[in-house]
């Protein structure tokens, strides 16, 4: 189940780029594997951070959840590794609570 | 979305280490646990943005505190603990992240796990939970190189001291000081059962450092009966720091 390069971190490295976008914390975000089907906060996903984009692997099967490259003013959001994320939306970024 | 914060205050915590105090005017108060990211921009358009733990403890007067780990051959950290000046202004984003946090709601005993900088986060937690006057057991099992590299050392012993219900736990694993009991090494079982609730008490458990400290920590808990869903993570990638 882990890796033994030790090369990712949570998801909450990417969070920054995700709520940019999202308008909202994604941490506490349920996602749901399109592989193996786990439900699991987007916290817990594990994340690669140095290619040219942020990739999110689930933690539990490894397979890619989401894909992010930005690029000339764009942003490229592949999220075809999730049937679902849910997001919770009384809770919203600014205040951080 | 980016916000500005003017450096106040530079604190070296250990030869590597430094901590940035900046006032944020419009900053939100963040929770123990949240980071934030800074973004640096060159004179040519070029920038980088790197995430840091906030160690201070949620407060209402838009000061943040950054503890930042010069990393040898980075890209960031060398400018921000030697280059940066008070008065200088860095962009900032966040409080980001409501997974990895402590809230001053919580009343279970809370075991904390640190390597290396990952003491950050916590930090902010056991600062908040002193400054919130909250009664929460907890326990910080601390895994550090060597002594010269302790965070926070007399901020800890401060608040230890104070309160009976905060305990902490060194544990070396390059070299100790002097008739230190335990010899230098990683934490393993035996340091688990000793220095850590129980789990039978259920505490809430937050691991944070390198990518396979964390590994081992959470493996260590697990095995001696954490349940997964009790131990949250934030890892800080295979170099012992965010890039």
């Amino acid at each position: 189940m882990s890796s033994h390069t030790y090369d990712y971190l949570d998801g909450n490295a990417a969070a920054g780029e995700l709520s940019a976008i999202f308008g909202m914390d994604v941490t506490i975000a349920e996602s749901q594997c399109a592989h193996c089907g786990a439900i699991k906060r987007f916290a817990e996903a594990h994340v690669y951070m140095q290619a040219p984009g942020v990739v999110a692997r689930c933690a539990v099967c490894q397979h890619v959840l989401l894909r992010l490259v930005k690029a000339r003013q764009r942003a490229f959001l592949d999220l075809r590794g999730m049937t679902c994320l849910i997001l919770d939306t009384s809770r919203f970024l600014e205040s951080g609570r | 979305m980016w916000r500005v914060g003017t450096v106040i205050a530079l604190h070296d915590e250990t030869a590597t280490a430094r901590t940035i105090t900046l006032e944020v005017s419009d900053w939100p108060r963040h929770v123990a646990g949240q980071h934030v990211d800074v973004r640096l921009t060159a004179s040519d358009g070029y920038s980088a943005v790197r995430s840091y733990s906030i160690a201070s403890a949620p407060n209402s007067e838009g000061r943040v505190e950054l503890t930042v780990e010069r990393l040898p051959n980075g890209e960031v950290s060398p400018y921000l603990t030697q280059e940066l000046a008070v008065g200088d202004r860095l962009e900032l984003r966040g409080p980001i992240g409501g997974w990895f946090v402590w809230r001053t709601q919580q009343t279970e005993p809370i075991q904390l796990i640190a390597g290396g900088s990952g003491i950050v986060p916590l930090m902010a937690m056991i600062r908040s939970r002193a400054s919130t006057g909250s009664a929460a057991p907890f326990r910080l099992l601390y895994s550090v190189r060597k002594p010269e590299a302790v965070l926070y050392r007399n901020d800890l012993q401060t608040l230890s001291d104070r309160d009976n219900k905060v305990s902490l736990t060194y544990a070396y694993t390059r070299a100790t000081p002097k008739d230190w009991p335990r010899a230098p090494g990683r934490i393993d079982a035996a340091l688990i059962a000793d220095a850590t609730w129980s789990s039978n008490l259920a505490p809430t458990c937050f691991v944070c450092g390198p990518t396979s400290f964390v590994e081992g920590a959470t493996d260590l808990l697990i095995a001696s009966g954490h349940g997964r869903d009790k131990i949250r993570t934030e890892r800080f990638g295979p170099t012992g720091d965010r890039k």
